[in-house]
């Protein structure tokens, strides 16, 4: 349950991006988060609305989108989406491949009030 | 009212991400290797350290911080052996954050070869967060099964090296270590695997070696 921790670097950048645009308060935010991230989206919901209680974002909505795991094979160059981490290429059986997407977590942006 | 949309694209562990290269590169090039050692509790890694101790020293120096959710416990073994050791006491949070290694990054001694981080004990969280490590190891203990690389994977996968500890406990327990090994390297083809008991030694002077020859390595790197 790390959710919580990720949840407060949330809230320290959302605090700053919303004093350097003089908002009054935060209305929605809408989060990325990769299906092997690590995080859990109904945790991260959860933590978000512990969290926010007495914050600007008190009565913001947590939107998430979630991105599945893409990797690309760096013997054929075939793109695929993968449910795990066990890595095999699809079309040519390499094990060989890298991450395009759905390991990280990132803010993309909130709807504020100014 | 006046609604505005504000984009921010920013990585919610890009703060712990930054704090940790800071930490590897000032580390590193004062020659030092940083390992961050993970697994469940109670898989080994004190007594890891406390065989290792007498493989590396006198010829080389070690120091520990130890990460717990309670108690100066593994702090206090260590030092026992003469290892300096820092114990942070987390309070109940379940991994250890880049931060709480950079608060004592000052007092890490000049000269030292190797400095292990000891995470708190849990397979899941802290394998998200990057300490500044140079080397990340996982730990798998034969008394938790074989199955647990696949039920695990993200730990399995951002690790370096893994260890299959507690060896001398198969037989009589049905673990099967090219199994746990081969769904590691499934997982993650670059790992380097090692089985190794610190109870009866097996295995430990090539993990030792490998330790050397990656401080080696490192200093070369950052000659």
């Amino acid at each position: 349950m790390h959710e919580l921790s990720l949840i407060a670097n949330l809230f320290e950048i959302l605090e700053e991006k919303a004093a350097e645009k003089e908002a009054k308060r935060i209305l929605s935010v809408k989060l990325q988060v990769g299906l092997l991230s690590g995080a859990v989206p109904e945790l991260l919901k959860t933590s978000f609305d512990i969290y926010k209680k007495d914050t600007i974002a008190a009565e913001a909505e947590l939107e998430i989108i979630e991105v599945p795991f893409k990797v690309e094979c760096n013997v054929c160059q075939t793109q695929m989406i993968k449910d795990d981490l066990v890595a095999v290429c699809d079309a040519c059986g390499s094990i060989d491949l890298k991450t395009l997407q759905g390991t990280d977590l990132f803010l993309l942006k909130m709807d504020v009030e100014i | 009212m006046i609604k505005k949309e504000v984009l921010v694209l920013k990585d919610l562990l890009g703060s712990n991400k930054a704090v940790a290269k800071e930490i590897r590169e000032q580390l590193s090039a004062r020659g030092i290797l940083v390992l961050n050692l993970i697994s469940s509790p109670g898989a080994g890694k004190t007594s890891l350290l406390e065989a290792l101790a007498d493989l590396l020293r006198p010829e080389f120096s070690m120091a520990v911080i130890e990460g717990d959710i309670e108690t100066e416990r593994d702090a206090e073994r260590i030092r026992a052996k003469g290892i300096p050791a820092w114990q942070i006491t987390t309070g109940g949070a379940c991994h250890l954050e880049a931060k709480m290694i950079g608060k004592l990054s000052p007092e890490i001694p000049e000269g030292l070869d190797f400095l292990f981080i000891e995470n708190v004990g849990n397979l899941v969280c802290p394998a998200s967060f990057d300490l500044g490590e140079t080397i990340r190891c996982v730990l798998l203990s034969t008394p938790e099964g074989d199955d647990k690389p696949k039920k695990y994977p993200q730990v399995f996968n951002s690790s370096h090296c893994l260890l299959l500890t507690k060896t001398d406990l198969v037989p009589p327990l049905p673990f099967d270590i090219e199994l746990a090994r081969s769904e590691a390297l499934e997982i993650n083809p670059g790992l380097q695997t090692f089985a190794l008991s610190s109870v009866s030694g097996a295995g430990m002077r090539e993990f030792a070696d490998y330790l050397i020859a990656s401080l080696h390595k490192l200093r070369q790197d950052h000659a």
